[in-house]
């Protein structure tokens, strides 16, 4: 029996025993990596000699009987959005193809110190702009569950090598549900958690007012093992929150007396394909039958959160991503004389058509005349959306619904159609616009075996309690024991 | 519980989408230009129902978390060694950033 | 037809703190070593992210008081975006609609005799990173620029008058009082040879034809300025050249926009940089990556009380407390707080201002001037200078021995470690015998002699060469070295004239 057979969660806590070893734990999910990678694409690049190096040293410090890290030598995969030291580091671009950044992300950082083993950088969407890694420069990844659908995305890949068992734990980032919306797609947990609670130094940004570093996992205990060894206040990132964090992992088991979990009906309405809303529906009841009190909750504004989104999102990044320009790293064209020509032919040759599209959508929703009709507008109605959370979360603990309108997509199906790809974000956006944090649990599957999520909502910090509600489903159901046949 | 507004074909002006790109310094070729005229016409036409909602009265919300004050103390840090301050860069002579000749005027 | 120019001032002054306003790496000016003070934030790598620097804050906030300027209690970061060589992220961290400070003024001295002086306003003053620095090549071959970004990321404080400047004096002389009053605060060292105090003029004419009307003349931005004499040189030059354009061609500020220029020193003309053909778009947009500031009054009173006397207002002090004249007040506050402090211990020490005045202005800024020192390497402390010069108003000393002792105290100096001592006074004016001769009858025996000993002077005297008296009040000063020359002179007069 292979170590990736476990439940991620399983495997930490046997780490943490000392009853398996860091190197079996990583030369199994290596070994796994050699045999399904091909198939899913999921990874850009693995570096087994330094996987190996960190497990053996980790296991060399626990028999010297050095105290382990939080971590315990669990494999983690990496979004390639991520800075890790010395290594490529592309953001699924081909701008930052040679790029190895001289210094590691503050979450790469914890992770070392917490023990963790890292496996390498993971397929995304370029610049974390998309949601199916169609727009990677390098490579479709694809859902473990059917290969001819897409994981979504951006952190696809993170997504996809969890679902393929390829590694029990990742990191993605989520700016408007690229962590939620993939773990959905993919049958696995997904968490972002609140804006400020994870350090963004050394996370190369989409939109820095929503970016947000967080974890999937096969199930609960692990992803609250992660955010607790990645989470804290980080003085180099202006916008971290220095708040104490939880043990998230200690706490975990306790179910929650008297929850109050909310149910926006504005996630019900029309767009939701009906065996979602089934799934979701069934799931609630299953609170219900926990004891939770279920009520209605209106978020009045939430339809209005697409459009705040590709407002905001795209100006933050037109400017975020100014400092490609082909002069300090990143490409350069072959063919430009003059310092003008250099910056329009190397970014125009490194940037695919996602980016530039929301770069030039960016730029004129900053631009001189229009910077109080669509930046500023969004900006206001971003406030509406925040006070309709904080309306509901007076009332209800939790806001219980769906990731995604619908189950995976065929790869292809929507390239065509930016907008029609925007607008299946539409329940994970509104949280990245509050600050607020979420998470997607599995929850069942569609009649064609595609795998269903649950997105529960929290009020700002509350990462301890989302945890815990996700953990109370988790244990009352089996969704999480489902492998797709490929792993 | 939203249109699929693809088809919708309000464009963008040819002229607008080369104005915004030289703004952005962005090389875009012939069929760029046109697509993100249909395209970047279809999402703001989207995103005009903003429209609906009278915000006047509403401050602008910048950040998810509303901190302020956040700062560092005068104290030195380390600076990276100048091997990797220009090892990433597309050229260089291993002390500057070389790019193409600025000329003023 | 008459013209009036019309000037505002843009200055740009580094702050002295340690380190970058966004990062941690050394501002410390290092042209000869490019690319070595850096890191990921400042180098805008992905990923990197920027904290403020509070120091950058609190001598931000201090220029902007001693510029009599509101502080805002509400105040944060914009991106102004534009793609340059020299700033990295594509986006300089500026401030745009809430600057942290407005609405200031500072008092320009307009007649330096009489100390005369008008308000100049100033418009903001707000807080930014500089950029780095575009090296060019010189040849003319088009070979690559070089990029340096040591600077890039340094604090600085953009300072905006309004167009209150009538002349290219003026124009100098409010960058004088600016470099004055931030050096006295310590808020900059505003070295212009090292960039740290910089400034482009607006400059415009307004002109009143002949018919009585006035129309103004396109404004011209003079960029770079980076020294006093550059500044003036530049302005005038270009009011010159905006009214002989005016006759020319009779432009008016509706037929042309904005322009820049830069300055030619080594021609002392300005030529254009650009035509602005439409105004620049920099879709400033506050920036996510930073939090807003606020500020208290306690805050803003604690910083308040850190602050030192401003030059303007020591310059009226030094003339009503020690009687200056303007220009003297003027000369010793230019040199900065340092000097201006030294000379007021000495004055205080001694008890004469204008004789205070007199040897720091002279003697003692022309010895500074010759070893190169700075005030705060001067060998002689002011309890040391201020007892010398007790000492000649106490008619101990003349001035001439005063000067042999200062002099003497200086040489000492070096080749000795302890500083010039109290003691030393004594000891010299011992050895040489300096101390005034109060001793009529010592004086009486001593021309006497000189007397008798030169006929031939006394003779030539006697037939009309008042010149020849010299040497024997020469040889007379010789024998009694303290003596006051003017008392031996009339006493050899009275003498020789049959007294
Ligand atoms: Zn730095």
């Amino acid at each position: 029996m292979s170590l990736c057979d476990l439940s991620a969660g399983t495997l930490w806590r046997k780490l943490q025993s000392g009853e398996v070893t860091a190197v079996a734990a990583t030369t199994d999910y290596l070994n796994a990596i050699t045999q399904f990678d091909g198939q899913v694409a999921a990874f850009l690049h693995v570096d087994r000699d330094t996987a190996l190096a960190q497990a053996t040293n980790l296991d060399a410090k626990r028999s010297r009987g050095e105290p382990v890290g939080l971590m315990a030598g669990l494999p983690v995969a990496i979004k390639d959005v991520l800075c890790i030291k010395g290594e490529p580091t592309t953001c699924g671009s081909k701008m930052l193809q040679n790029f190895r950044p001289p210094y590691d992300a503050h979450v790469i950082e914890k992770l070392r110190a917490a023990d963790a083993v890292l496996l390498g950088h993971t397929n995304m969407d370029e610049f974390a702009m998309g949601s199916s890694s169609e727009n990677s420069a390098y490579q479709v990844t694809h859902n473990p569950w059917d290969l001819s659908r897409t994981p979504g995305g951006s952190s696809s890949g993170s997504a996809a090598a969890v679902a393929a068992r390829m590694a029990p734990v990742s990191l993605g980032s989520d700016t408007g549900g690229s962590i939620r919306q993939p773990a959905g797609l993919c049958g696995i947990v997904g968490m972002k958690p609140t804006y400020g609670r994870v350090s963004r130094y050394g996370l190369i940004a989409y939109a820095s007012s929503l970016d947000q570093v967080g974890p999937f996992s096969t199930d609960v205990t692990a992803a609250a093992a992660l955010l607790e060894a990645i989470a804290g206040h980080d003085p180099r990132d202006s916008t971290s929150v220095n708040q104490p964090v939880p043990s998230y992992t200690s706490t975990l088991d306790q179910p929650l007396q008297g929850l109050k979990i909310g149910v926006a009906k504005e996630f019900f309405a029309e767009g939701l394909d009906a065996e979602i809303e089934q799934a979701v529906r069934t799931a609630i009841d299953v609170y219900r039958g926990l004891g939770a009190d279920v009520r209605e909750v209106s978020l009045p504004h939430s339809k209005y959160s697409i459009a705040t989104y590709y407002l905001i999102a795209p100006s933050e990044a037109s400017s975020n991503l100014s400092r490609y320009d082909g002069v300090h790293y990143g490409h350069r064209t072959e063919s430009a004389t003059s310092l003008n020509e250099m910056y329009a032919a190397s970014r125009g040759e490194a940037f695919g058509p996602e980016v530039k599209r929301r770069i030039m959508l960016g730029t004129y929703a900053l631009s001189s005349g229009y910077y109080d009709q669509y930046y500023v507008k969004a900006l206001r109605v971003r406030r509406l959306i925040r006070e309709d959370f904080d309306k509901a979360f007076a009332d209800v603990d939790i806001i219980a619904g769906p990731v995604t309108p619908t189950a995976a997509f065929k790869i292809g199906e929507k390239s065509d159609n930016p907008l029609g790809m925007y607008l299946a974000d539409v329940y994970t956006i509104s949280a990245n616009l509050a600050g607020i944090p979420g998470i997607s649990v599995p929850c069942g599957f569609t009649p064609a075996g595609l795998p269903i999520g649950l997105q529960l909502l929290a009020a700002p910090f509350q990462e301890e309690r989302l945890l815990r509600a996700a953990r109370m489903y988790e244990r009352e159901t089996d969704w999480v024991t489902r492998k797709p046949a490929l792993a | 519980m939203v249109s699929d507004g693809a088809n919708n074909t309000m464009a963008f002006p040819r002229e607008t989408v080369l104005k915004v790109a030289s703004l952005a310094r962005l090389q875009l070729t012939p069929e760029e230009v046109d697509l993100f005229a249909t395209q970047l016409g279809a999402t703001l036409d989207y995103v005009a129902r903003l429209d609906e909602l009278d915000v006047s009265n509403v401050e602008p919300m910048v950040h998810a978390i509303e901190l302020t004050n956040v700062l560092r103390d005068d104290v030195l840090v380390p600076s990276l060694p100048r091997h990797d301050a220009v090892a990433n860069a597309p050229k260089t002579d291993g002390k500057y950033f070389l790019v193409p000749a600025i000329l003023e005027s | 037809m008459h013209y009036q120019p019309i000037i505002g001032l843009e200055v740009h002054v580094q702050l002295q703190t340690q380190t970058k306003i966004f990062c941690g790496c050394s501002t410390a000016f290092n042209p000869d070593q490019p690319n070595v003070q850096t890191c990921p934030v400042c180098l805008g790598l992905p990923g990197a992210l920027p904290v403020l620097n509070g120091t950058a804050l609190r001598l931000a906030i201090k220029t902007a008081m001693a510029l009599n300027c509101q502080i805002a209690k509400f105040t944060k970061w914009d991106r102004k975006q534009y793609f340059y060589p020299d700033l990295p992220k594509g986006y300089q961290i500026s401030q745009y609609d809430l600057p942290f400070s407005f609405d200031g003024q500072v008092e320009l001295i307009t007649n330096a005799e009489t100390g005369e002086s008008r308000p100049i306003r100033i418009i903001r003053a707000h807080l930014e990173e500089d950029a780095g620095k575009n090296v060019h090549d010189e040849t003319g071959r088009g070979r690559d620029s070089m990029v340096d970004l040591n600077r890039a990321g340094t604090p600085l404080v953009e300072i905006v008058s309004h167009p209150d400047l009538r002349s290219a004096a003026e124009a100098r002389q409010m960058l004088e009082e600016l470099h004055a009053l931030l050096t006295y605060l310590e808020v900059s060292d505003c070295n212009m040879q090292e960039g740290s105090l910089r400034c482009d003029a607006n400059v415009n004419l307004h002109i009143t034809k002949d018919d009585g009307t006035v129309v103004a003349t396109p404004i011209v931005e003079i960029k770079n300025l980076n020294s006093f004499r550059f500044t003036e040189q530049a302005v005038e030059y270009e009011i010159a050249r905006q009214w002989k354009a005016f006759q020319e061609t009779g432009k008016t500020i509706k037929d042309a926009p904005k322009s820049t220029r830069g300055f030619d020193p080594d021609r002392g003309v300005t030529t254009i940089m650009r035509e602005k053909e439409e105004a620049a778009d920099y879709r400033y947009f506050p920036d996510p990556d930073l939090v807003p500031v606020t500020v208290t009054d306690e805050q803003l009173a604690a910083i308040r009380s850190e602050m030192c006397e401003a030059p303007a207002v020591m310059r009226k002090r030094f003339q009503s407390e020690y009687q200056l004249s303007a220009y003297d007040a003027s000369v010793i506050i230019d040199q900065g707080r340092l000097l201006a402090e030294y000379f007021e211990a000495t004055a205080k020490l001694c008890g004469d201002g204008k004789q205070a005045a007199n040897w720091v202005t002279q003697d003692v800024l022309r010895v500074m001037k010759e070893r190169k020192e700075t005030i705060a390497n001067f060998p002689l402390r002011p309890e040391v200078l201020g007892s010398l010069i007790a000492r000649v108003t106490q008619k101990q000393l003349t001035i001439k021995s005063a000067r042999e002792v200062f002099a003497d105290l200086l040489t000492a100096e070096e080749d000795q470690t302890p500083a010039p001592s109290m003691a030393q006074i004594d000891e010299i004016v011992a050895a040489k015998g300096l101390a005034i001769v109060q001793d009529d009858g010592a004086m009486e025996t001593a021309i006497a002699a000189v007397i008798d000993k030169n006929p031939k002077a006394v003779a030539d005297f006697q037939a009309g060469k008042q010149a020849a008296v010299g040497a024997l009040i020469g040889q007379v000063m010789k024998q009694l070295k303290g003596a006051d020359a003017q008392a031996v002179r009339e006493k050899i007069l009275t003498k020789l004239s049959g007294g």
